[in-house]
């Protein structure tokens, strides 16, 4: 109760003081509309439809690439936490591929992919990719050397080391990389939409600043990628609060 | 009861005691090194110790004497560098997981997340016993060690003796013939842990198995011990064998003149002028 208090008083603040800089420097509504505006262009876009539209080709990239590339990040981070061989070899590639920016390499998963929805979903998968296998490789090897030693005394064999001790104990870490990791799913997203998409979040961002000079829409458009990125984060969180039993 | 010293380490006459099959363990010229940040540190040389089965050997020594070191070779947990450990009838070498033997450490070392009862069924669960076959031996050493109320508890809900009871619960669930215990009890506060020794004492006379616990106390070692295994310093090997012959169940508190003669028979063999390689107790 109090918590919600907080949030709704921090949002009333917020959209009081966003008010107040445009009454007070005067900026015309293209540069920055004032909230109520921006609120009533939300309300128009909702009805005509196009916010759904648009909402929900976003949804069918952010979902299926966070789940893929969670997934294989995990798959990937636990191997790469077990062998030194396999860090040694993959790591090079993995840490390269991070640091080529996701918005030049669009473009060539687009050309590969035939510019449909796998090559947006590929997109999302491979930015989310890297916190996600970094965070599980270090948490598979922070497992107690104790708790190591005690299930090596009970003849635990390779893979029930991983499973009982290893993965267990570095699911807070793991967390800590999902949390990043859906945030930038939604950048993904954006990113790959830009590249090659006539829907979504991103297209929408488009066609409101370079065809219609609609910057209230562009507004909506942007709070609604943030909302959709809180969502994610609180549903990570959530979910972390039912695995992880306080220690 | 007369089982306490029939079985002497003798390192000269080879293996030849082995072959009585009244063996449970035995150590021979056991040498362990380890790396070590400038050079090798040897924990271990030649350390030999022969320990009856059913019977309860205390190993006693300053820190660092390599006290656990010969207990993880017990346990088949490290590879030696020369000489060799044998268990059981088979007269085999442990290996790591070894259900001939069960291990109880100096931490609990208990799984955050499980509650008791699975972590004292944490060894079944390893060997693919099913859930409702395991919960009920489990539960029956949980209640054993005195945790039946707190069997749904997390590690973290436990005192530091109830995690300990945990540890010991979960190191005699698979009913081994040997235990091997490193100072399970060096953490607790002195009162409740003469509580645990006279409980460990009922444990064992309940169910007589093999017991090799691992001390630096002294008292411990003659409240609970059928024979004591003095170590030298580093490089450690069991420098004398005194057996404590005195009735059981022991006291717990009370002073006996007969403990108090003991303790000082075994005070003087840690502490004696010169640490001899094996001096056959008088």
């Amino acid at each position: 109760m109090k918590r919600a208090l907080a949030a709704i008083g921090s949002l009333a603040a917020f959209l009081v003081a966003w008010k107040l800089l445009t009454v007070v420097t005067g900026t015309p509504d293209y540069i920055l509309p004032p909230p109520e505006v921006v609120g009533d262009r939300a309300l128009r876009a909702i009805g005509s439809g196009v916010l759904w539209e648009h909402l929900w080709a976003t949804l069918t990239e952010v979902v299926p690439g966070f789940a893929l590339g969670a997934t294989s990040a995990v798959a990937v981070g636990v191997a790469l936490g077990k062998s030194v061989v396999i860090e040694r070899v993959l790591s090079p590639y993995i840490v390269a591929a991070q640091a080529v920016p996701v918005l030049a390499l669009a473009p060539l998963l687009d050309i590969w992919f035939g510019g449909g929805l796998m090559a947006r979903v590929l997109v999302v998968a491979l930015i989310v990719f890297f916190p996600i296998a970094i965070a599980t490789m270090v948490g598979i090897r922070s497992a107690d050397p104790r708790l190591r030693e005690m299930l090596r005394s009970l003849g635990a064999t390779p893979s029930q080391l991983t499973t009982r001790l290893e993965i267990p104990s570095a699911l807070p870490v793991i967390f800590g990389g999902l949390r990043v990791g859906v945030t930038l799913s939604v950048i993904g997203a954006v990113v790959s939409e830009w590249v090659s998409a006539s829907t979504g979040l991103g297209v929408l961002i488009n066609i409101a600043n370079q065809g219609l000079f609609d910057t209230p829409l562009m507004f909506v458009a942007l709070a609604v990628l943030a909302v959709m990125g809180l969502a994610f984060y609180g549903l990570v969180v959530q979910v972390e609060r039912r695995l992880i039993h306080p220690a | 009861m007369g089982r306490m010293t029939q079985v002497q380490a003798q390192p000269e006459s080879d293996a030849g005691a082995a072959v009585e099959g009244g063996l449970a363990v035995s150590v021979r010229d056991l040498t362990v090194s380890f790396s070590a940040p400038g050079g090798r540190l040897t924990a271990l040389s030649g350390c030999s110790l022969d320990v009856a089965a059913g019977s309860f050997t205390v190993i006693i020594g300053p820190n660092g004497c390599g006290k656990s070191t010969l207990l993880r070779a017990m346990a088949g947990l490290l590879t030696a560098d020369s000489g060799s450990v044998v268990i059981g009838p088979e007269q085999t070498p442990p290996r790591a997981g070894d259900r001939r033997v069960g291990i109880a450490f100096q931490q609990p070392r208990l799984l955050p997340w499980l509650s008791t009862l699975d972590n004292v069924a944490l060894p079944l669960a390893l060997d693919g016993q099913r859930p409702a076959e395991r919960a009920e031996r489990a539960m029956a050493v949980v209640a054993q060690v005195g945790l039946a109320d707190a069997a749904e508890l997390r590690p973290a809900e436990l005192s530091g003796g109830m995690a300990q009871r945990a540890g010991l619960a979960r190191a005699l669930v698979g009913d081994p013939p040997v235990l091997l215990l490193d100072e399970p009890f060096s953490a607790l506060d002195a009162l409740t842990r003469e509580a645990f020794d006279s409980e460990l004492q009922r444990l064992w006379l309940s169910r007589p198995r093999t017991v090799i616990l691992v001390t630096h106390a002294v008292s411990e070692a003659v409240r609970l011990a059928d024979r004591v295994a003095v170590m030298t310093a580093r490089p450690g090997s069991v420098a004398q064998l005194v057996p404590v012959d005195l009735p059981r169940p022991r006291p717990v508190g009370v002073e006996a003149a007969e403990l108090e003669g003991a303790v000082r028979a075994v005070l003087a063999s840690v502490h004696p002028p010169e640490l001899t390689p094996w001096t056959a107790p008088t």
